[in-house]
């Protein structure tokens, strides 16, 4: 004996055709001749939707909270949840929101279309609920919700201060910041930045932020397996609940880098160099990855230095890329021995500045007898005439056994003829978001324009990217272990370059990645 | 002719009072409005009685009578007995009867001369009823309802029946009647007709809510708005609305 009104059957001609044979009783509101045997409450189907509003215990306008940020719902009384616009795990958050909505039986419900802009959401729902004894009334409406901003909790952690958990310290004590600059690039290839609250940049290093401690550790075995690092870690007490004996701690982690990088001239203790397969302490840095390289360029034996030697008796470099100074190729001659990538070769060489003003040369023995060849420019240190004042090189210079095996020149890397400022590259590293050191943000805010200590910092740092984005050009092996991205403004870069009288090896394009976060609507500008 | 009465804000005056041919009995209310509706339409015709029933006011639906007599249920009190015999005409017959069903007004309907029965009445009380109230006594349903008292308001000129009672019931019933009945509601769509209206042959109260279009179906049905006088006859024209609604 049910009855429902919108039933795709027309009741209504079904009534006029039979109607002097069904019609029993008068509708009661309006007199209507009706059949009384199927009528809702003796109400004909006109006045039962004008009369009955199953939907009046529904709400018709609620609020939806949204957190900006993190682009979350919130799913009372305290989850949020992520759905995507007109989803159907946003239909089931806007219908769990309206109260009322549990003592009538959805039967559909759907989204209406609305300007996102609007903070506007419109459902259209459809129920069904028992009217009078017997008669199931089906009914339509719609339900607005006003988009409501409301920051999450997890945000609201991530927008104050001291809300980490634990974080890390990464240094590396060296006068530049290439191992950064390498590090954030392999940083950003392995998504390892992900979980961090926030980077910060600090003297000599970087630190990060973390809400919980095992992705701190993450971090930590990341970075161990990547670099040469020395992990300190310490926790802080913050509170402690002495009845259920739980407490809260701010761990950190203190990573120090071995500051050694590539291309560093190193002078080893003796009795360090010994143990390493008798090295000659004087020895070049050719690589650096979870353990410091070293090579000898006269004899083209190599060593490696684990973190752990490392520190047991540690050493600084005596001489870093800054000190290279340009020589030029005026007779090579191999010596046939090679060792991997590297051929032993007798070079003699003169100062490019010494050209035209003197005759003196210098006969050294290289490693890089594979690359040089006569008139080649190459980048090396002058030993003869720089003083170090290194404790371990003046061991050296006083041993009978290696005192009179310094060379004068130790060469180093090929050295490529350059404009000033490349401008053009075809090619482009992705930066990582970080945040400075407090105060320097404040003083920039402070005064418009930068102090010049400040404009010191901002221009070694980006000779540092310079000297970064040369070595990725020149070194296959490093290239190899970043993601090198096109830039937009390719087919104007390639024209100019081709033009250019410059030397230096180029990216082939087929290395180069297209980065997918800038096809936008903007890209084409 | 019909008119609109409350009883202390409820709409069901069949509950509160018991109207035949020859009296009215009134359920005892804590103002006298109710009382003054019959009393306007039937002083000097009908006498009124204002009675209780088992200390209770639910009068209409513990009684059942019409011109003959009138029957009350087991657990009257011998005061309200003596109180209704004081009251009502000598001709009324009062009988108090031993039945288990003793809401009498929901489980019999009756006028002067037809009473249509619960089903599961006992045999004497049947008998009683036919003895008592000078009727022909039916066991029937109204629209598959037992309760036929309820469901079922009844004059000698006619009968209003529960709105879902089918063309069929009604032709059964009225056969049985042999007076024109009609299904409809009263208190605007209340199936309970018997308990929401009390009529005889000249006059109906219905409760407040009653809609005019309901209002014009219990005149015509009931063939109220002819009549001036008790006894007086139904035009020819009425009949044929009647007719037109079965």
């Amino acid at each position: 004996m049910s009855m429902d009104l919108d039933a795709p059957v027309p009741m209504s001609g079904m009534q006029q055709q039979d109607q002097p044979v069904t019609a029993t009783i008068l509708c009661c509101n309006c007199g209507a001749p009706i059949d009384g045997t199927t009528a809702a409450g003796a109400l004909c189907q006109d006045c039962v939707r004008l009369s009955v509003d199953v939907s009046q215990g529904v709400q018709r306008e609620s609020t939806l909270h949204f957190c900006r940020d993190c682009e979350r719902w919130l799913q009372p009384p305290n989850s949020w949840l992520v759905a995507a616009p007109e989803s159907k795990e946003l239909l089931a958050i806007c219908l769990r929101r309206l109260r009322g909505l549990s003592k009538v039986r959805i039967i559909d419900a759907s989204f209406i279309w609305t300007e996102p802009h609007s903070r506007r959401v419109k459902v259209k729902l459809t129920i069904q609920q028992e009217a009078f004894q017997g008669t199931i009334i089906q009914q339509s409406f719609e339900v607005e919700y006003v988009v409501a901003t409301q920051q999450c909790p997890d945000c609201q952690k991530s927008f104050t201060h001291h809300a980490w958990r634990a974080s890390i310290q990464l240094r590396q004590k060296v006068p530049h910041k290439r191992t950064f600059l390498y590090l954030e690039q392999l940083i950003l290839k392995h998504g390892a930045h992900k979980d961090t609250v926030n980077i910060k940049e600090a003297k000599d290093g970087l630190d990060f932020y973390f809400a919980k401690r095992n992705e701190a550790e993450r971090m930590v075995e990341f970075l161990c397996s990547v670099a040469p690092c020395k992990v300190t870690k310490s926790h802080e007490l913050i509170s402690m609940d002495i009845h259920t004996s739980v407490a809260q701690y701010k761990h950190s982690f203190s990573i120090e880098l071995i500051p050694i990088c590539k291309d560093d001239l190193v002078a080893l203790p003796i009795k360090l160099a010994r143990q390493l397969g008798n090295i000659s302490p004087l020895a070049l840095c050719h690589r650096v990855g979870s353990s410091v390289n070293l090579i000898d360029p006269q004899t083209l034996q190599t060593c490696d230095v684990p973190t752990a030697v490392y520190w047991r008796s540690p050493f600084k470099s005596l001489a870093d890329v800054t000190e290279l100074k340009e020589f030029m190729v005026l007779d090579i001659e191999p010596v046939g021995q090679t060792n991997g990538r590297f051929y032993l070769a007798e070079a003699t060489v003169a100062r490019a500045s010494d050209l035209g003003s003197n005759d003196t040369t210098y006969f050294t023995r290289t490693h890089l007898g594979g690359v040089l060849h006569v008139g080649d420019s190459v980048l090396g240190y002058h030993l003869t005439n720089t003083i170090f004042n290194d404790d371990n090189y003046d061991a050296i210079e006083a041993s009978s056994q290696y005192g009179s095996t310094i060379p004068d020149v130790v060469l180093v890397k090929k050295h490529y003829a350059r404009k000033k400022k490349p401008k053009n590259r075809a090619w482009r590293l992705k930066r990582m978001a970080r945040e400075y050191e407090e105060e320097a943000a404040a003083a920039a805010a402070s005064s418009a324009a930068p102090t010049r200590a400040q404009k010191q910092d901002a221009d070694r740092l980006e000779a540092d990217f310079e000297m970064f984005l040369r070595d990725v050009e020149e070194d296959q092996e490093l290239r190899q272990t970043l993601d090198l991205y096109k830039t937009r403004k390719q087919a104007d870069a390639m024209e100019e370059d081709s033009g250019s009288e410059d030397e230096a090896p180029k990216i082939n394009m087929e290395e180069l990645l297209d980065d997918f976060d800038e096809l936008n609507m903007g890209g084409d500008e | 002719m019909a008119v609109r009465a409350q009883f202390e804000n409820s709409n069901e005056v069949g509950v509160f009072a018991r109207l035949t041919n020859s009296y009215a009995v009134v359920a005892v209310g804590a103002s006298e409005n109710f009382y003054s509706v019959f009393e306007a339409e039937l002083q000097d015709i009908i006498p009124i009685c204002h009675a209780t029933i088992a200390g209770t006011r639910i009068v209409g639906r513990l009684t059942v009578g019409n011109k003959n007599g009138l029957l009350v249920p087991t657990t009257t009190t011998d005061q309200e007995l003596q109180h209704l015999r004081n009251t009502l005409p000598d001709t009324v017959k009062i009988q108090r009867i031993e039945e288990r069903l003793s809401a009498l007004g929901n489980v019999i309907c009756c006028n002067d001369h037809v009473a249509i029965v619960h089903p599961d009445l006992e045999r004497e009380t049947e008998e009683i009823i036919a003895d008592t109230l000078g009727v022909e006594v039916f066991r029937q349903t109204v629209a598959d309802n037992v309760l036929t008292g309820s469901y079922m308001a009844l004059s000698n000129a006619g009968g209003i029946v529960h709105p879902k009672t089918s063309i069929r019931d009604q032709d059964e019933l009225s056969s049985l009647l042999q007076v024109p009945l009609v299904a409809g509601s009263v208190n605007r769509g209340s199936p309970v007709v018997g308990a929401g209206m009390v009529v005889n042959d000249w006059l109906a109260v219905t409760g407040l809510d009653t809609t005019a279009t309901e209002l014009s179906v219990i005149e015509s049905v009931f063939r109220l708005g002819e009549m001036a006088a008790p006894g007086a006859g139904g035009g020819p024209q009425k009949e044929s609305i009647v007719e037109s609604f079965y």
